[in-house]
């Protein structure tokens, strides 16, 4: 079920960012496109679509079964999601840890973008790196080094632990969408709207943060979906009294086998799409 | 009815009209071989029109920029009607800037982009909507309020900017090659839309380009950049017709540099056996004319006679082979090879006057009072 949630970064981020270039490229008559490609495009769709088609009805299920296609139909699945203070709790967790953590990664990733915009040379290219080396850095290596040394500062079970672990863990993306915003901004307009009197902080709120909005979006709701879907992490800190929603689908899985994990992935995929088609539909609006 | 408006709007809510620009001994040094800017000081006037020209790597546009505050001083002190603004950040000093590439907000709508330092001052909603239509009538782009800025041709884009940069009603107005970007027959028209805006507002213009023919359109006087320092200060005219280098004279119009190779002191000078008449009054004052000077004359002073004619009376005359004709419309300019050393030099003849041809022995000629004796 993670596959399904897990955002391959830099393709997804790309997708989501060059929409209204791609789509316009697209309207532009090029070369057809060969049948076989077409074959291709669909087979690996229908290969990653797969596993929703399945969880889904399944979450339809009954409480006692856990099969496919479900023999008896009912929304017990979801009444025991949405009842069972194990699940409900945990969502609430999830939910309360990935809006802090997407708040501060934004807002340092934001930060780090706009300072290494400035930057030329080396050190940029070194800083910008060292920020990104989490997306490479395999989840356990991350898991392990983050749970040693929270260990040390009392972090493990608290929920400031996982704020801190998600929020680091989600700066790279802001930086890639807030950098690609930077992209096309103008740095004579920082100049122009100081000479009409606009000090740096209000510069920013009024010309900066409007014209990169989009991508501080798109970085934010990828921070966002990337703490709602960590389970490493997650399964290091986790206490009793302090369990995240892929760790609670976890244990679903390893220890209870808790039918519920159908209702709750369902849940999750559906959310996740339409959180990530957000900053398409803002586009839209803007647009007009 | 414009005019009356105008006259009732921003400009006249400031005391005086225009403000006086001090710049002394201003220098930025970035730490490279000389400094961008060297201990540059000059005074604008209120209310005049003045140029920053120079080559690219003068110094004209970081001297801008640090009376705009976009640079910090690296020593010496610049101040507005005799207040000190060295140290203040760019958006105190309360100047409008003008930038090459227009920078319009593209969030923003023209209305929004030229209300936006209107908004900065928290002035008054209606107040803000009298402002901005006026100051669209003012440069002459009604009726476009709701467009945004990609939607305006580079002319267009540039009228909102200078209205965006006069509607609260600046100090002093900073155009930072303004029209560099636009091309030939728009260039022509937005210069005499500065003019005119200039004389209408009556705020004090610093105008930076490296084209010297714009320089010399616009302004009132201009400052001549070279290296860091400046060169020359003066009228257009005064740049023309008298300047103190060769700098100057190569840098403005085209010219006939005859290099004596030492200074320039009495009555008169020679120059391949020739000896030419210097009055004062074409000597240049700068101190390094004593030691080294050179002879410098414009195209159009210049006349030609067939080698053997007479030359008229009074002149002074140096033998010449005709190299190529040039056919510019209104008029021909015959190019010269001066003297035995070939010195290369132009003549500016009549567009009727077909009688020059290539390879012709000539003597050119001209008034003494038309030369100007520079430092070299």
């Amino acid at each position: 079920m993670s596959t399904v949630m897990t955002p391959e970064p830099s393709t997804e981020t790309a997708f989501v960012t060059a929409g209204p270039r791609g789509r316009r490229r697209r309207d532009k008559s090029v070369d057809p496109i060969p049948w076989w490609l077409t074959v291709i495009g669909v087979a690996v769709a229908v290969y990653f679509i797969l596993p929703t088609v399945f969880v889904i009805p399944m979450s339809f299920g009954s409480t006692s079964s856990f099969q496919f296609p479900p023999r008896e139909w009912s929304l017990d699945l979801y009444v025991n999601f949405f009842t069972n203070p194990k699940w409900i709790g945990s969502l609430g967790n999830s939910l309360l840890v990935a809006v802090m953590a997407s708040a501060l990664a934004t807002t340092v990733g934001t930060a780090a973008a706009l300072g290494l915009h400035n930057l030329t040379g080396r050190l940029s290219r070194f800083l910008r790196t060292l920020l990104m080396v989490s997306i490479v850095t395999p989840a356990i290596v991350l898991a392990v080094a983050v749970y040693i040394s929270f260990l040390q500062w009392h972090l493990v079970g608290s929920i400031w632990g996982y704020v801190l672990a998600h929020a680091a863990i989600g700066v790279p993306f802001v930086l890639v969408s807030v950098t690609s915003a930077l992209g096309g901004f103008d740095p004579q307009l920082l100049r122009a709207s100081a000479s009409l009197g606009a000090s740096p902080l209000r510069t920013f709120l009024r010309v900066t943060l409007p014209l990169i909005g989009r991508g501080v979006l798109t970085g934010a709701i990828f921070a966002f979906v990337t703490s709602l879907d960590e389970v490493v992490i997650a399964l290091f800190l986790r206490a009793p009294a302090f369990q995240t929603l892929p760790v609670q689908m976890y244990n679903a899985v390893t220890v209870e086998v808790d039918p519920t994990i159908a209702a709750a992935s369902s849940i999750v995929v559906v959310s996740v799409t339409l959180i990530l088609l957000i900053p398409l539909l803002v586009r839209r609006t803007k647009r007009r | 009815m414009t005019t009356i408006e105008t006259q009732a709007s921003p400009a006249e809510t400031t005391t005086p009209r225009g403000t006086q620009i001090d710049l002394r001994d201003v220098t930025k040094d970035y730490g490279l071989a000389t400094p961008a800017v060297d201990r540059v000081s000059l005074t604008i006037q209120p209310g005049e029109f003045m140029t920053l020209l120079g080559p690219s790597g003068s110094g004209k546009t970081t001297t801008l920029n640090l009376i705009a505050g976009f640079e910090t001083l690296t020593s010496g002190t610049i101040s507005l009607n005799g207040v000190d603004v060295g140290r203040l950040p760019a958006h105190k000093r309360d100047l409008g800037m003008l930038f090459q590439n227009y920078a319009l907000f593209p969030h923003l709508t023209v209305a929004q982009n030229v209300a936006y330092p209107l908004r900065e001052r928290r002035i008054p909603k209606d107040e803000i909507a009298k402002r901005v239509a006026e100051v669209l009538e003012l440069v002459q782009l009604p009726g476009r309020d709701d467009h945004y800025p990609r939607q305006l041709s580079g002319g267009q884009q540039q009228r909102v900017a200078l209205a965006r940069a006069i509607v609260f009603d600046p100090k002093a107005l900073l155009l930072d090659e303004p029209l560099g970007a636009l091309d030939r027959n728009l260039r022509a028209a937005l210069q005499s839309e500065i003019r005119r805006i200039h004389r209408e507002v009556g705020s004090t213009f610093v105008f930076v380009t490296h084209d010297q023919e714009e320089a010399m359109n616009l302004s009132d006087r201009i400052a001549l950049f070279n290296s860091g320092r400046i060169e020359q200060v003066g009228t257009p005219e005064e740049l023309y017709r008298s300047p103190e280098t060769l700098f100057t004279a190569r840098f403005l119009g085209d010219s006939n540099v005859f290099e004596l190779g030492g200074g320039a002191t009495g009555d008169s000078v020679g120059w391949d056996g020739e000896t030419w008449k210097t009055p004062r009054s074409t000597v240049a004052s700068h101190p390094g004319v004593a030691s080294s000077a050179a002879v410098v004359v414009r195209p159009e002073d210049v006349g030609i006679v067939a080698a053997g004619g007479k030359v008229p009376a009074g002149r002074n005359s140096a033998r010449a082979v005709v190299t190529d004709v040039e056919y510019m419309g209104s008029y021909r300019t015959a190019m010269l090879a001066l003297g035995a050393a070939e010195v290369r030099g132009r003549a500016r003849i009549d567009a009727f006057d077909d009688s020059v041809a290539i390879g012709d022995q000539v003597i050119a000629h001209w008034q003494p009072e038309r030369q100007r004796v520079v430092a070299a």
